[in-house]
């Protein structure tokens, strides 16, 4: 029982942080009809980038609670992102806007490329530690262990969920955003700034982008240039696994496939009797994608017209 | 000295240099040895250090004298850059035979040593490398083929056998990252600690691209092991020593050389600490030359980065069986290195048939105090 709340536990924290970044795939997608190829890379360049301030504000200030280190570290690396996200749009998107469709995604896979190059020119191809500047408190919970870390990332996940749905459902910038991804003519013929709409888009799945990669950093102690990549495929395949284009959708994507991960790898072994190895985990979550995408093409929750955001 | 004679030692010196590439130099016979390694690239200072190694002993043999033959010999060496690249380090090979070289100390990639070996072996030419660990580079039948460190088999065996009878581990947990080099060392570490009586209760997978292995490791925490292996390297390393410790996982961790290095201990942080890991050879102060080397070495050279005591012993082994030979032709002398038994710096040098080191020392660390610390040096294979 202890080893199924544990592998429980692991499962809903690596499924929060794919949630959060399959948010944004979801987001553009249920916009634009695209799929934001470089969002991976944006959330390695959120924990890139929040290192970099963490590790000179631990450097410079060795006295500060930890706390505030990583409060200044995502400070910088959300606007970073916010920015960096509003600029790929401009750049790599906005001229494409009617083009053929295969010429966007194209684009997409180069702004990747890019910007993995420029955070090796940057910062190197080693891995950079995250300081120890955290508590690394833990607690027995029913013979299972969970850590300060995990609880701060299964919080602020829920967290930034709720304030996502309400921002949609509620604010007159969601209403835009709703009415945009329902038809952007119509839309624009009632008045509503399309372009500003897809911007926020980016701007918002980037923030969220930016706090998933700080919090992976955080949780595995280290950051890569290319972490972004697997990340980014998980997180897509998560939103797909939802329903792409559903907000809903890809929270339940992203922790169904935390959890299939997690047990998948934990029992798969004694499941068939050392036949197949947790190497397995990979094939078995997507697996298991591939599966629902036969009987639900259009994901678990759908991507019904209407409701995607 | 006048203008006239000045003039002759320049006519004279100038004659001298222009024979210098002619076998025969003032009745001496100029005899080539080619040396191998990265001189460019992020590996560059550990190629340097092999150069050097492989120098040193070269000078002193020639300022020893070195008569085969019934004939004094200049030895000279041909080094030569492969970048650590298995692409240029065929390309350097095919230059050093067609040079002329009659034996290779080199190279130090086991990624680069093993395409360059069946270069040599093609042309009957004795390679010993210094430092290329893989098992495949001696496994491919060729006869040429030589090296003075511990391969990653031996390593595999003496850390499983060190796990279950000085570790005291009789569960034991094994990781590998599915690569040939963590794989490997992996199934060896499996077999050598169920032959000294352990009990392997796990054996799970990762890449080498992961970073998390909670999942894994919680399998693993339900079947209370007293040590987990990794046979893989430091990025995937760290994070699973702290995902141990976040676990409340009471069991050691035991790693390879690819664990065994300063990065671990940086992306680790103070989780790191009580982690063991090995590494192939002997640390500079174990050898028995080693504090003789080091001042000969250090005056001339500066300081030694890992393996140049290895390179320095390669050289004195593939001259010896010259000596024994009589002779620096590679189709007599080859014959005489498998009976190579060779005191060096770094211990007794002997080959088994397959060209390695038999009892290559295995050297194990463990993390104390935000540093690795050596415990002690095991013989592979009694």
């Amino acid at each position: 029982m202890d080893i199924f709340l544990q592998q429980l536990i692991n499962g809903l924290v690596l499924g929060s942080v794919y949630a959060l970044v399959a948010l944004g795939y979801t987001m553009v997608y249920g916009i634009l009809e695209l799929i934001n190829f470089a969002h991976g890379e944006i959330t390695m360049m959120g924990a890139m980038v929040s290192l970099a301030v963490i590790g000179a504000l631990a450097l410079a200030a060795p006295g500060l609670p930890g706390v505030l280190i990583l409060g200044a570290g995502l400070a910088v690396a959300i606007p970073v992102c916010m920015a960096l996200g509003l600029l790929i749009e401009r750049v790599a998107y906005r001229p494409l806007r009617h083009a053929p469709r295969l010429a966007p995604l194209i684009t997409a896979i180069g702004v990747s490329i890019i910007l993995q190059n420029i955070a090796m020119l940057i910062w190197g191809k080693q891995y950079i530690p995250f300081p120890a500047i955290l508590p690394q408190g833990r607690h027995e919970v029913l013979g299972a262990s969970i850590s300060d870390t995990q609880i701060a990332i299964l919080v602020l996940a829920v967290l930034i969920m709720l304030a996502l749905i309400l921002v949609v459902q509620k604010t007159r910038l969601g209403r835009a955003m709703r009415a945009t991804a329902q038809s952007r003519q119509v839309a624009s013929l009632m008045g509503v700034d399309v372009n500003r709409v897809i911007a926020s888009t980016f701007v918002i799945g980037s923030a969220l982008a930016a706090v998933a990669g700080v919090m992976v950093s955080a949780y595995y102690g280290l950051a890569h240039y290319y972490m972004g990549f697997l990340l980014g495929l998980k997180a897509f395949s998560a939103a797909v696994l939802g329903g792409i284009g559903n907000l809903g959708g890809a929270m339940l994507g992203g922790l169904l496939l935390g959890l299939i991960e997690s047990f998948g790898a934990g029992y798969i072994g004694d499941l068939t009797g050392g036949f197949l190895g947790s190497h397995y985990q990979d094939v078995f979550a997507f697996f298991v994608l591939i599966a629902v995408l036969v009987f639900r093409p259009q994901g678990l929750l759908g991507a019904r017209v209407v409701e995607r955001a | 000295m006048t203008g006239h004679t000045l003039g002759w030692v320049v006519v004279a010196a100038a004659l001298v240099a222009g024979c210098g590439d002619k076998p025969q130099q003032n009745g001496e016979q100029v005899v080539l040895i080619g040396q191998v390694s990265p001189l460019t690239g992020p590996q560059a200072h550990l190629g340097k250090d092999n150069e050097n190694g492989a120098r040193l002993a070269l000078d002193e043999i020639n300022a020893a004298g070195l008569t085969l033959g019934g004939k004094k010999v200049e030895l000279e060496l041909k080094s030569e850059d492969d970048a650590a690249d298995p692409k240029t380090a065929t390309t350097v090979a095919q230059k050093l035979v067609d040079e002329g070289v009659v034996g290779v100390i080199g190279h130090l990639n086991s990624g680069a040593t093993i395409p360059a070996s069946k270069i040599y072996s093609d042309n009957a030419i004795p390679q010993i490398s210094p430092s290329a660990t893989a098992v495949a580079y001696t496994a491919s039948g060729f006869k040429t083929t030589y090296r003075v460190m511990t391969n990653d088999a031996q390593q595999g065996t003496v850390l499983g056998n060190y796990a279950v009878t000085q570790l005291g581990a009789k569960k034991i947990a094994i990781i590998d990252d599915r690569t040939a080099y963590g794989q490997g060392l992996a199934d060896e570490v499996e077999k050598a600690a169920r032959a000294a009586g352990g009990d392997v209760v796990a054996r799970e997978y990762t890449s080498d691209r992961s970073t998390d292995f909670m999942a894994i490791l919680t399998s693993i925490k339900g079947k209370a092991p007293d040590l987990v292996f990794f046979g893989g390297m430091d990025p995937q390393a760290a994070p699973m020593i702290k995902q141990m410790k976040q676990l409340g996982m009471q069991a050691k961790f035991l790693g390879g050389d690819g664990a065994q290095t300063p990065k671990l201990i940086e992306l680790a942080g103070a989780d790191a600490e009580g982690a063991l890991a090995s590494n192939p050879g002997l640390p500079l102060d174990a050898m028995p030359g080693g504090s003789a080397f080091k001042a000969k070495f250090e005056g001339k050279y500066g300081k030694i980065q890992n393996y140049s005591p290895y390179a320095y012993d390669a050289m004195y082994v593939l001259v010896d069986a010259m000596k024994r030979a009589d002779s620096s032709d590679p189709a007599k002398y080859l014959a005489e290195l498998p009976k190579t038994d060779y005191q060096g710096v770094t211990g007794r040098i002997r080959f088994d048939a397959k060209g390695d080191i038999t009892g290559g020392a295995v050297t194990l660390y463990q993390v104390k105090d935000g540093k690795w610390q050596t415990l002690e040096t095991v013989q592979s294979g009694k």
